[in-house]
C-alpha cells in the first residue's frame, strides 16, 4: 500500500505520481502520439479505430472519445498529455481549464483576467487536517 | 576562462509564444505583458552574451514517460523545435555549444551531479518561450544555447535545495572553462499556475511577490520549500519554479535585481520575469 500523501489534502488536483503513473501509462503514450501530425489525422478520421492501437482500459478510452477531461485525470492522465487531444480539438489550455471547473467559457475568463482563483479556501479539502511528512 | 555574469527568470506559458508567433501582442490583453518584456530585451541585447544555459522542462515532447531524467544536459549543435500537438513554432531553430556543453556534463558528473546526456533532441516552449521574451522575434538566435531539463512532469521534481546545489555546481564548471565566455543562466517556468482539476486557475501573487523578493534576501531559504507547498500554495504546476533555484544557485551570494516584472493573467498563469546580476566583489 502507498502511504497516504500530504498533497492528498489538495481540493481539486491530480498529482501525477507513482500511483497514477502506473495507471497512466498507456493512455498518456497515446496521447504522446498526437506529436506527429500524420497520426492527429488518423485519430481525428477515426478515434476509436485509432485508440485500437494502444492498450488503454476500457474506461480511459471512454474518457479520450467523451472528451471527459476530469476524467481522464481520475483514469491516470497527465495534464501534459491529454492536452494534446484538447490541441487536436482546436481547443486551448484556458478552454480545458474551464471544463475541468465547471464553469462556461467566460467565466472562467473572467475568472483569470480579475486575477485569477484565489488560494483563499481552495488550500485545504473540507475536513481533511493538514498532514505533515511526504512532499 | 568563462564566468556567469547574469540570471534570468522568465515564466514559458505556451500562449505567449502563440501571441507572438501570431502577431497578436499588441492587442489589449497581451499588451501589458509584452510591455513588460521590452527593458528585458534591451537589457539582454546590451549584455550581449556569448552563450546561455536555458533551465527548463520539457512537456511531453522531446521526452514521454518512457524514459524520465531528472536532470539532462543538451549536448548537440543543434536542437530542432519540437512540435507539441499543433505543430512547430515558427522560430529559428536553436544552435548548441557543445564545447561548454560537454565540459559541463563531463563536470557535473565528476562533481556528483548524475546529468542525462541528449546528443539529440527537439526543444519545445519551455526553452522556446523564454527566448522569444527576451531576444524578440528574430531571424536567428543572438547566441548559442545548452537546454538543461528537469523533470517537473512525473512527481517527484528534484527538490529547491538539490536544484540550487546544480546552480552552484554549474557555476564551479563553467569558470572550469577554459575560454573566455560571458554566459547568462535562464531558470524558467512558473510562477502559480494549476493547469488542471477543479481547481484550475489558481494564481497566488503574495506567494509569487514572496519568491521574488527572496531571490535577492534570502535565496537559501527559498529551497527548504517543500513540493506541497509549491502545489498547495501556488497551484500543481507552480512546482515548476524550483528551476529557479538552478540559475540562483549558479550566481553569486549578492546580487543585485535589475528588473521585475510581474502580470496577471497570461493564459491560466501569472507570468513572471526578473534579472539577478552578480554583486560581490571579483
Amino acid at each position: 500500500m502507498t502511504k497516504p500523501r500530504d498533497y492528498d489534502s489538495i481540493p481539486g488536483t491530480y498529482v501525477y505520481d507513482a500511483q497514477r503513473g502506473r495507471i497512466g501509462y498507456p493512455l498518456n503514450m497515446f496521447c504522446m502520439s498526437l506529436n506527429k501530425a500524420e497520426n492527429r489525422r488518423s485519430f481525428k478520421e477515426n478515434a476509436a479505430a485509432y485508440l485500437d492501437r494502444f492498450a488503454l482500459t476500457p474506461e480511459q478510452r471512454r474518457t479520450v472519445l467523451e472528451r471527459d477531461w476530469l476524467g481522464m485525470l481520475r483514469v491516470g492522465g497527465n495534464i501534459y498529455y491529454t492536452i494534446k487531444i484538447a490541441f487536436c480539438d482546436g481547443l486551448t489550455f484556458q478552454d480545458v481549464a474551464g471544463m475541468m471547473s465547471g464553469v462556461p467559457k467566460e467565466t472562467y475568463a473572467q475568472m483569470m483576467l480579475a486575477g485569477g482563483r484565489s488560494p483563499e479556501g481552495n488550500r485545504f479539502k473540507d475536513k481533511i487536517p493538514p498532514e505533515t511528512g511526504h512532499g | 576562462m568563462a564566468k556567469i555574469v547574469a540570471g534570468v527568470a522568465c515564466s514559458h506559458v505556451p500562449a505567449i509564444g502563440v501571441a507572438m508567433d501570431r502577431g497578436i501582442t499588441g492587442t489589449p490583453y497581451w499588451d501589458p505583458l509584452f510591455k513588460g518584456y521590452e527593458p528585458a530585451r534591451e537589457w539582454l541585447a546590451k549584455l550581449a552574451p556569448d552563450a546561455a544555459i536555458i533551465v527548463y522542462n520539457d512537456h511531453a515532447s522531446a521526452f514521454s514517460l518512457e524514459i524520465i531524467p531528472t536532470f539532462l544536459i543538451g549536448v548537440a549543435d543543434k536542437f530542432p523545435i519540437a512540435d507539441e500537438g499543433f505543430g512547430p513554432r515558427p522560430v529559428p531553430v536553436v544552435l548548441g555549444h557543445p564545447a561548454l556543453a560537454w565540459h559541463l556534463a563531463e563536470s557535473l558528473i565528476l562533481d556528483e551531479f548524475d546529468m542525462t546526456i541528449a546528443n539529440e533532441m527537439p526543444v519545445d516552449h519551455g526553452l522556446t518561450v523564454p527566448l522569444s521574451v527576451t531576444c524578440g522575434q528574430t531571424a536567428a538566435w543572438p547566441f548559442p544555447v545548452i537546454p538543461l531539463c528537469v523533470n517537473v512532469v512525473q512527481y517527484p521534481p528534484p527538490t529547491g535545495a538539490r536544484c540550487f546545489k546544480l546552480g552552484m555546481a554549474i557555476r564551479r564548471a563553467v569558470e572550469q572553462f577554459d575560454e573566455d565566455l560571458r554566459v547568462v543562466i535562464y531558470g524558467t517556468g512558473g510562477m502559480s499556475h494549476q493547469l488542471q482539476g477543479e481547481r484550475a486557475g489558481l494564481i497566488n501573487r503574495q506567494f509569487d511577490t514572496a519568491f521574488m523578493d527572496g531571490m535577492t534576501r534570502d535565496p537559501v531559504a527559498l529551497t527548504r520549500i517543500t513540493h506541497t507547498e509549491y502545489m498547495r500554495e501556488a497551484g500543481s504546476e507552480g512546482v515548476e519554479m524550483v528551476m529557479w533555484h538552478v540559475m540562483r544557485g549558479a550566481l553569486d551570494e549578492n546580487v543585485a535585481e535589475i528588473y521585475r516584472h510581474y502580470h496577471v493573467p497570461a493564459s491560466n498563469t501569472a507570468a513572471g520575469l526578473m534579472i539577478l546580476e552578480n554583486r560581490s566583489p571579483s
